[in-house]
């Protein structure tokens, strides 16, 4: 029983069930072969093309542990993309790993210093998040335009194709930096002090102001993190099509990556967050997405199948719903 | 006696770990008084929520009126005839008192609001309240006394059968004490059966016909009132004999003038802030308990924002060992060695979500940064040793210490400035709507604290709880500090109520 009332249940048992009925229309879904030393197969694919969600939500679980949002992490990951893919096609050799280096360090420094605005306008002005974030929401997209001088900037660099395309061990990079990025926050943050002063502001402002803890800092950070995270996933989805499109690059990602952090269980409210939560919320949505074309679901429908399975599943997860269905049940014997 | 208009019988609720409420039964006679008495964590407000449908029961049944009845939710309770006032006010402070007191059931027309009617009704209802305010202005610009009144109000709106006063009396001075039980002598006379809850067993004895005593989750009787004694009472409460509070009365006080040599711990010299308080001076010494006494609304609680920093002065100094420091904030008065446990414990001071732990290593961590986390074992150790002295109940600190009670919260508030060693606490009414028990163990540590050599700053709205434990007694009145009295044998509560009535002439 204990199982069955652990946090991450139902999101996990909703993972494995789409994973499933996969099986069921692709027999070979599961298998995972080794071409060339690198990993191929469905599961690999999922976990790839999951990574930029899976970052920019672990950003957003941070910022929503404050009882803030970011709306404009899509507009980041076009930004960063934006600045990385100007400065590469500006060298003489795109192929110059140094060249590279220099402009995702760019990129992502440009990326800290919107997150820091969207930290300086929530917590030192007192503007609602909501609206903070809206502003670059809206502007970035003018921003990125504006660094590639309203064209879409193409390059070929090998070194920047690597981020989305490489593979290290046998592993696609992308799912490496994804992990190392996640395994790199959870651990400061839960050896640190700083997830629980996180969830003290985002769970009580008033008291936690009195217990003296400075907000404003940790406010702050936590939207840079969430920025930078969204400049890296800014730099693989530029780097999957070695071109930055500035109107289009991450749009909407902002509403999977608040779904993926729902999903995994964390109140937008504020307070308690989970990050192994929001990372099982990002590979559901991104396992949704797969399912969409695997089982054959026509483009026109897919939208609503997603929709039925996120209403599902939110359901389940509700615990008001799940009494309805409990109290019908034999009283449960307890020790 | 007629028939009980709502009985329940074996309630059983458990939470998570707790066993909130055990086979407890409940008899509500029409036209009467009923108080419901026992410590914090005795399983009152539990049994509260069972009756006005905000839990669900586990065993037990609930009669009303002689049927059978299952509430899903308040809504439905209130439905049936159950209107609750609950301890902490449940209104919106943004919106207008019309607005509060019908809000979800205004009178409509053609499905708009009739605004002229919510405001007539919202006007009636408070009349009979004997409350003459201004029934358009935002709640939250009123005191607490009068939103408690505005709760009440609301509640008589829909037509109540049953009234059940969660601690409506905690935060009300004497005279609304006073309306307050006018008006519910009134509603006893129109046949409401009226479940009192309080933790002022004075109050008890004036206004209440019979009594439900709970402890530990168990019904220990029912009594009328006139057959029991305050003392057995007190018994049947905390199940042993209450000597503690005798104690303190017995332990030598030390004097004033020798506790005043040397330099205050804090001094404040004509300290004071617009609007909120007039410019005062006021210094503690080590070793010294220097009580605030006063009305509500009176400044006390402005006294001690100011002298944590959680507000800002406009005007005069404070200075901490004779040196004189900026407090820019609540960080930095901890950097002082200053600790304040606010008045109100839930919205101020603790962090609900968070566990028992997390609340009591808050200001410690706070005061480190984030990135020096207090050691896993070192906090382990600091919270057992505490959860040991403070004997807060239950003894796990990994449950998020929303599942306590209000005593044991205050507990968990005191133990996270303890473990900061400060050099002056600022307790804010922090016995306010707590039982006999944990109140008489609270005293008890501010003696101890101050015999240890700290300097405390005690405020409450009890006379005699600020006389009892004050080496030094400032009056309060209209936002101005009025008196410094030494408690000398000569002090007792008519000099203090004398010096708030005068205005410190006397």
């Amino acid at each position: 029983m204990n199982v069955v009332r652990h946090r991450l249940f139902w999101p996990v048992a909703m993972l494995v069930a789409l994973l499933l009925s996969n099986l069921f229309f692709t027999p070979d879904f599961f298998s995972i072969e080794v071409r060339d030393g690198h990993l191929f197969g469905s599961l690999i694919d999922i976990l790839r093309q999951g990574a930029p969600l899976m970052l920019v939500a672990l950003g957003m679980t941070l910022v929503i542990a404050t009882s803030g949002i970011d709306l404009s992490v899509g507009a980041v990951v076009a930004i960063s993309g934006a600045m990385a893919c100007q400065q590469i096609a500006g060298l003489d050799d795109q192929g110059a790993v140094g060249g590279v280096l220099v402009a995702v360090a760019l990129a992502l420094a440009l990326s800290a210093g919107l997150g820091a605005w969207n930290g300086f306008l929530v917590s030192v002005v007192g503007i609602q998040p909501i609206i903070a974030t809206l502003i670059l929401m809206v502007a970035g997209r003018g921003v990125a335009q504006v660094i590639t001088d309203g064209q879409i900037v193409n390059v070929n660099s090998p070194p920047y194709k690597t981020i989305a395309a490489g593979f290290l061990f046998g592993i696609p990079v992308p799912v490496i930096i994804a992990a190392g990025v996640v395994a790199l926050v959870a651990v400061v943050i839960r050896r640190s002090a700083f997830g629980m002063l996180l969830e003290s502001v985002g769970g009580n402002a008033g008291a936690s102001r009195l217990a003296g803890i400075r907000s404003r800092r940790l406010i702050i950070i936590a939207y840079v993190v969430c920025a930078v995270c969204a400049g890296v996933a800014g730099l693989m989805v530029s780097s999957t099509v070695s071109s930055a499109d500035g109107n289009n690059n991450g749009l909407l990602i902002e509403l999977d990556a608040i779904l993926a952090v729902v999903i995994g269980g964390t109140s937008l409210l504020g307070g308690r967050f989970s990050i192994a939560g929001t990372v099982i919320g990002a590979l559901l949505i991104k396992t949704l997405d797969t399912t969409v074309y695997t089982i054959g679901i026509p483009p026109e429908v897919a939208l609503l199948f997603k929709a039925v399975v996120v209403v599902i599943l939110c359901l389940v997860q509700s615990p008001a719903f799940r009494a309805k269905f409990a109290r019908r049940q034999p009283a449960e014997v307890t020790a | 006696m007629s028939e009980p208009l709502l009985v329940m019988r074996g309630i059983g609720k458990r939470f998570p770990g707790v066993v909130a409420l055990d086979g407890v039964d409940l008899r509500l006679y029409p036209g009467e008084v009923h108080a419901l008495m026992g410590e914090n964590g005795a399983g009152k407000s539990t049994l509260i929520k069972v009756l006005t449908g905000a839990y669900h029961h586990d065993q037990g049944e609930i009669t009303l009126g002689g049927e059978s009845v299952a509430f899903a939710g308040p809504h439905q309770a209130q439905q049936a005839g159950i209107s609750t006032v609950y301890q902490e006010i449940n209104l919106c402070p943004n919106l207008s008192v019309a607005e509060n007191v019908l809000i979800g059931r205004a009178p409509t027309r053609f499905g708009r609001i009739r605004w002229s009617a919510v405001r007539r009704r919202a006007e009636e209802l408070l009349d009979r309240l004997h409350l003459k305010i201004d029934v358009g202005s935002d709640l939250g610009t009123h005191s607490i006394a009068v939103q408690q009144m505005v709760a009440i109000a609301r509640a008589l709106d829909v037509d109540a059968k049953v009234l059940v006063l969660d601690e409506p009396t905690s935060s009300l001075d004497a005279s609304e004490v006073d309306q307050l039980f006018g008006v519910m002598r009134g509603l006893k006379e129109e046949g409401i059966a009226i479940l009192f809850v309080t933790h002022f067993l004075d109050q008890v004895y004036e206004i209440a016909d019979r009594m439900t005593v709970l402890r530990n989750g168990r019904r220990v009787g029912e009594y009328r009132t006139a057959d029991l004694s305050q003392l057995d009472l007190v018994g049947a409460m905390i199940g042993k004999e209450l000597a503690a509070l005798e104690d303190i009365e017995e332990a030598p006080r030390r004097e004033v003038a020798a506790l005043e040599r040397g330099t205050p711990v804090v001094s404040a010299d004509g300290l004071g802030r617009n609007g909120a308080i007039a410019p005062f001076s006021l210094a503690i010494h080590k070793g010294e308990v220097v009580g605030l006494a006063g009305l509500l609304g009176s400044g006390r609680t402005e006294v001690a924002r100011l002298l944590f920093g959680a507000d800002h002065a406009d005007q005069g100094k404070i200075a901490v060992d004779g040196e004189p420091v900026a407090l820019r904030g609540p960080q930095s008065a901890m950097r002082q060695k200053i600790a304040y446990c606010p008045e109100n414990r839930r919205t101020d001071g603790l962090v609900e979500e968070l566990t028992v732990r997390e609340n009591i290593i808050l200001a410690l961590q706070a005061d480190r940064g984030w990135a020096r986390p207090v050691p896993r074992t070192r906090q382990d150790e600091l919270v057992a040793r505490y959860v040991k002295a403070l004997d807060i109940r239950p003894a796990d600190p990994e449950i998020p210490v929303r599942n306590l009670s209000g005593g044991n919260q205050q507990k968990v508030l005191l133990a996270r400035w303890l473990i900061t060693e400060p050099k002056l606490m600022i307790l804010d009414e922090p016995t306010r709507g707590i039982d006999v028990g944990a109140k008489a163990e609270i005293q008890k540590l501010v003696v101890e604290l101050s015999d240890g050599g700290m300097a405390v700053l005690f405020i409450s709205a009890e006379l005699e709880e600020v006389l009892r434990l004050s080496h030094k007694v400032a009056v309060l009145r209209d936002r101005k500090l009025v008196a410094e009295l030494d408690n000398t044998d000569g002090l007792d509560t008519d000099r203090v109520m004398a010096a708030i009535a005068s205005g410190g002439v006397a």
